[in-house]
C-alpha cells in the first residue's frame, strides 16, 4: 500500500480530483484483509447466499421475534433458495431493537458476548448491540479495509477522535487502525485545542471523527494560528452523520486533506458498513459481511440498483445479534457498475439524508442538507448552523442562526444586513418557504462533539 | 493618520458586552473610545484601544469575530457648529462618510471619528481644509 502514496497529490480540490494520477492498489498489492474486496462476481454471490442462509437459520433457531414473524408468513429458512429471496423476509426495524430491550434481538448466550455498545437514544430507553468474539473480528476486519482503501497503512499515525465508549464509533475505528498497522492516538471526542496540540505535535497523518467536528478543528486551529496545510496530516476518514460534497470541498480546500466518507450505524455491526476509495465514486459495501438493498421508503418493495430509495442491510455473518433486512432510514441508491478501482463490491451513494431528518415545515418537506448546500454556496459562509422551529400564531417558523465568522464579519451593519438577505434569499428559492436568518456570535451554538445538532424544534406537539 | 479601530460582532443580549470588556481588562488594555451600533438582532461594538494589536489577538484567540478598520479622528472645539464646519468642508466633494461617532474630551474639545470609504482621499481633502487630524499616538494621550 505503500506505494500509492508516491506521486499522488492529496487534498487535491474536489470535484476536479485527478482520477489519472491515483494508482490504485490491487488484490495483488492490497493489505491481506482487503483481498475479499476483489472477489470475482459469482464466488460473492455464492457466498451470500451460503451466509444468508446460515444467518436466516441462526436467527430462526435463536431469536423468537424473527421465528415469529416467519411463522406469520409461513416462511421457514428453507424457503431461502436463491438471494432473491431475500424480498421475502420481513423487515427489522429500530423500534424492535427498543421494544426487546436489553436483550431481546441476542442470538448468543451471554458466556459467547464479548462487547456490548449502546445508543445514545435520545428518547427512552437506547438500543443495544452485542458481539462475540467473531463479530469483533469481522467489524475490525472491515475497518481495516475501509482505512487500506483510504490508502492508509502501517507507520501512518492515524487520530481517533470518534467518541470512544458507548458509542461504537470510537472502538470501531481504533481496533480497526490498530489491526492496520497503524500507531493510534485514542483521542476521543472534545478538547480541541488538546487535538490540534497532538495532531502538530505527533505528526498525525490521518483523522477519525466527524465531519462537522472536523471543520470545528479547522477553524479552531485558525484562531489559535496553527496552519493545517502544512501539517502531515493527509487524509480524513468522516463519517457517523451525512454530509455534503460542498462540506468534502470546503474540507479539503481549508485543510489540504483528502477527506473520506465511511459508512457504518450500531445496529449493523458500527462503522465499517461501507466507505469510499481513492476514486470517491461511491461508498464500497463490505457485501461479503453486509447485504445491501434498496426498497421503496413508502412500500418497502424493492428497488433496482441506480434507483432512489431506502438503504436495508442484512448482516451476513453477525452471530450474537444478526439483523435481517434491517430499514437504515438512509436514503440512497445502488450504484450501478463496477468502481474502476477493480473492487467487486457495490457502491452505495453518498447518504445526504435520512428518512427521518426530513423537517415537516408548513406542509413543505426540508432536509436539513438543503440548507447547509445553500449555506455553503454562499461564499464565507461554513457551515456552524442550526435551525430553530418554533410556532407563533398557529403558524410554524423556520429560522436558521448562523455563527458569524471572521471572514463573514464586516463592521458596517449595512454590509451584514446584505449578508443576511443574501442568506435568506438562497434559502427561500432552495427550500420553497419563507425563512428568517439570524446572525449569531461566534462559538455560541452547541458544539458537535459528536454527531452535529442541527435542528431544534420547539413546536408544541 | 489613520487609525486602528476595532469592531466586534455582538448579540443583542444583556451580558454581551462584559465578555470582552472583561478580557481586554485582563489584558491591560485601555478602551479609548467605543460605540456601539447596533440593530435589533446584534451590535458591532467598534472601539479604538490603546494596543489594537494585542487586544485584536486577545480577542481572536477567545472565538470573537473582530474586524480591523482604519478610521479619522479629527479634534473640534466643542461648541456649537463645531461638527458642521467639518461636515462642510466634506459638502459638494463626492466623499462618502460610511459612519461617523463623536465623544467629548476633557478640555474644551471633542474628538469625531469617521471611516471613509476611501480613506486616504478624505485625508488629503480635510488636510487641505486646514482641519486637525489626529494621528493615533496623539488620540491615546489625550
Amino acid at each position: 500500500m505503500a506505494a500509492m502514496d508516491a506521486g499522488v497529490k492529496l487534498g487535491a480540490g474536489y470535484p476536479d480530483a485527478p482520477s489519472t494520477e491515483i494508482q490504485e492498489t490491487d488484490a495483488t498489492n492490497c493489505h491481506p484483509a482487503s483481498v475479499p474486496d476483489y472477489i470475482p462476481l459469482p464466488e460473492l454471490r455464492e457466498l451470500q447466499l451460503r451466509r444468508l442462509r446460515a444467518v436466516v437459520a441462526l436467527a430462526w433457531r435463536q431469536v423468537e421475534l424473527f421465528r415469529t414473524r416467519l411463522a406469520e408468513r409461513g416462511l421457514t429458512p428453507e424457503d431461502i433458495r436463491v438471494l432473491e429471496d431475500i424480498a421475502k423476509l420481513p423487515f427489522t426495524v429500530k423500534s424492535d431493537l427498543r421494544d426487546t430491550y436489553p436483550f431481546g434481538l441476542f442470538a448468543s448466550s451471554m458466556k459467547d458476548v464479548v462487547r456490548l455498545h449502546a445508543s445514545s437514544g435520545t428518547t427512552g430507553k437506547p438500543i443495544v448491540v452485542a458481539y462475540t468474539k467473531e463479530d469483533v473480528d469481522v467489524w475490525t476486519s472491515v475497518m481495516v479495509r475501509c482505512l487500506a482503501g483510504c490508502g492508509l497503512h502501517r507507520g501512518d499515525i492515524v487520530q481517533n477522535a470518534y467518541g470512544y465508549g458507548l458509542f461504537t464509533g470510537g472502538l470501531g475505528a481504533h481496533y480497526g487502525a490498530e489491526a492496520l498497522g497503524a500507531a493510534v492516538v485514542p483521542t476521543s471526542g472534545g478538547n480541541a485545542d488538546r487535538q490540534i496540540m497532538l495532531m502538530k505535535d505527533f505528526g498525525v497523518t490521518a483523522i477519525c471523527c466527524t465531519p462537522t467536528y472536523f471543520l470545528h478543528l479547522i477553524d479552531r486551529a485558525a484562531e489559535l494560528g496553527v496552519e493545517m496545510k502544512k501539517l502531515p496530516l493527509r487524509a480524513g476518514v468522516f463519517g457517523a452523520e451525512p454530509w455534503t460534497e460542498s462540506m468534502r470541498w470546503h474540507i479539503e480546500n481549508l485543510s489540504g486533506i483528502e477527506a473520506f466518507d465511511i459508512y457504518g450505524l450500531s445496529e449493523i455491526i458500527g462503522p465499517g458498513v461501507g466507505c469510499e476509495c481513492r476514486r470517491h465514486q461511491g461508498l464500497h459495501i463490505f457485501e461479503d459481511h453486509f447485504y445491501p438493498e434498496i426498497v421503496d421508503p413508502a412500500t418497502g418493495e424493492p428497488l433496482p440498483d441506480g434507483s432512489e430509495g431506502e438503504l436495508v442491510l442484512t448482516t451476513l455473518s453477525k452471530q450474537a445479534m444478526p439483523m435481517i433486512r434491517y430499514r437504515t432510514r438512509d436514503i440512497t441508491m445502488l450504484l450501478p457498475g463496477r468502481c474502476v478501482c477493480g473492487r467487486t463490491l457495490r457502491r452505495i451513494g453518498r447518504i445526504g439524508r435520512r428518512s427521518d431528518d426530513m423537517l415537516i415545515v408548513r406542509g413543505v418537506n426540508v432536509f436539513p442538507s438543503q440548507v447547509e448546500s445553500a449555506l455553503l454556496e454562499i461564499e464565507g459562509a461554513l457551515p456552524n448552523y442550526r435551525i430553530l422551529l418554533t410556532r407563533e400564531q398557529e403558524l410554524d417558523q423556520m429560522e436558521v442562526q448562523l455563527e458569524v465568522t471572521a471572514q463573514m464579519f464586516n463592521d458596517k451593519i449595512g454590509a451584514l444586513q446584505e449578508l443576511q438577505s443574501r442568506i435568506q434569499s438562497a434559502l427561500d428559492h432552495v427550500l420553497g418557504i419563507r425563512v428568517r436568518v439570524a446572525l449569531v456570535e461566534p462559538h455560541s451554538l452547541e458544539r458537535s462533539e459528536g454527531k452535529a445538532k442541527r435542528v431544534v424544534d420547539r413546536r408544541p406537539s | 493618520m489613520k487609525i486602528h479601530q476595532l469592531s466586534l460582532f455582538a448579540e443583542n443580549k444583556p451580558g454581551h458586552i462584559a465578555a470582552p470588556a472583561r478580557l481586554l481588562a485582563r489584558g491591560g488594555i485601555d478602551i479609548r473610545s467605543l460605540y456601539l451600533a447596533d440593530t435589533q438582532q446584534y451590535g458591532i461594538l467598534r472601539m479604538i484601544v490603546s494596543d489594537w494589536r494585542k487586544a485584536a489577538a486577545m480577542l481572536e484567540s477567545q472565538g470573537f469575530a473582530v474586524n480591523v478598520t482604519e478610521v479619522l479622528a479629527v479634534e473640534v472645539p466643542d461648541r456649537p457648529g463645531g461638527l458642521a464646519d467639518v461636515l462642510e468642508a466634506l459638502d459638494g466633494t463626492g466623499m462618502n462618510i460610511e459612519y461617523m461617532y463623536a465623544f467629548p474630551m476633557r478640555g474644551d474639545e471633542a474628538i469625531l471619528i469617521f471611516r471613509f470609504a476611501d480613506p486616504d482621499a478624505a485625508i488629503a481633502l480635510l488636510q487641505t481644509a486646514g482641519i486637525n487630524l489626529l494621528a493615533s499616538e496623539e488620540l491615546l494621550k489625550k
